[in-house]
């Protein structure tokens, strides 16, 4: 009985603990000082954002293991970093008529929303490429490549790249 | 401050302006909108971490303390940045793309989101009228 009502407090109060705490450090942070008011008022957003915002997460699909969020966060720095080069190097010598700018459709296998999410913004902000729309049943994406010689090569290498990587953390 | 310290600051100030120079001279090179998202999106990621990198050394080396805003900076931006360019190409391609012309097909039945619905949501859309008006 005591259990209950307890379980249904910390469900009403803080229905999201992981965000709560981002949510309370983030703002320890953008104040850069840690004071007794600041951390108070970051625990009073971390409660209040999010209970307004529940309904925006219907399904919270469990990370499998954040040593590989930290992992992949890593590689897409990497990648990041080696894109801009790439890129900077097609703008600066390449003729635009010589540039092999195509559309590509990238098969998904990845099911939760938030995975899809996670994969299309890592696409947006790595080589050369922009993830454009979703399939009306969400089963591919719609990839626009600045310089992609082979379109199918460009697309087993997003997949092997990143989708693999996202599947063990989300599925 | 040290002369290493004010060196590597530098060297991260240059190393992203030159990134933003270039992103912003691909925004005149390239000559179609899609191709011009690619400039701004990638070439300013590195040009805005340089600067933020030099920012948090050199406030580092000031105050002996870390400096965290610089971090959050590259958060939002990343978290932000897909979505407007998801946006700016979305808006494109209702625009300025024939789907059937230009587009890859789906790997399944149903279109690309923008121009297509799944089935029953197709049917649950109020019918456009056929006749007067």
């Amino acid at each position: 009985m005591l259990r209950d009502s307890r379980d249904s407090f910390a469900a009403r109060w803080l229905p999201h603990p992981v965000l709560s705490i981002v949510l309370t450090a983030m703002w320890v942070l953008l104040l850069n000082s840690v004071t007794v008011g600041g951390v108070l008022l970051g625990i009073a957003l971390g409660v209040v954002i999010p209970a307004i915002t529940i309904r925006f997460w219907p399904r919270r699909p469990p990370l499998r293991s954040y040593r590989k969020v930290a992992a992949y966060v890593l590689l897409v720095m990497w990648d990041i970093l080696v894109a801009n080069v790439h890129v900077a190097w097609l703008i600066l010598f390449r003729p635009v008529s010589k540039l092999r700018t195509r559309w590509v459709c990238v098969p998904l296998d990845l099911e939760s929303p938030e995975a899809i999410t996670v994969f299309a913004g890592t696409i947006t902000m790595t080589p050369g490429t922009v993830s454009c729309d979703l399939a009306a049943d969400g089963r591919c994406l719609l990839v626009h490549c600045l310089d992609a010689p082979d379109a199918e090569l460009a697309v087993q290498e997003m997949k092997a790249r990143y989708e693999a990587r996202l599947k063990e953390i989300f599925q | 401050m040290s002369i290493y310290y004010e060196a590597l600051v530098s060297l991260l100030i240059v190393a992203g302006s030159v990134f933003v120079l270039v992103g912003s001279w691909g925004l005149i090179k390239l000559p179609d909108l899609l191709r011009r998202l690619h400039a701004p999106t990638k070439a300013t990621t590195a040009g805005v971490g340089g600067t933020l990198v030099g920012s948090m050394v050199y406030f580092f080396a000031l105050k002996g303390g870390p400096s965290m805003h610089e971090l959050l900076i590259t958060l939002f931006l990343f978290l932000t940045a897909p979505i407007t360019a998801h946006f700016i190409a979305k808006a494109y391609l209702h625009f300025h793309v024939d789907p059937a012309a230009a587009l890859p097909p789906t790997s399944g039945e149903h279109g690309w989101s923008t121009f297509d619905a799944l089935p029953e949501q197709r049917n649950a859309r109020p019918s456009e009228p056929t006749d007067g008006r």
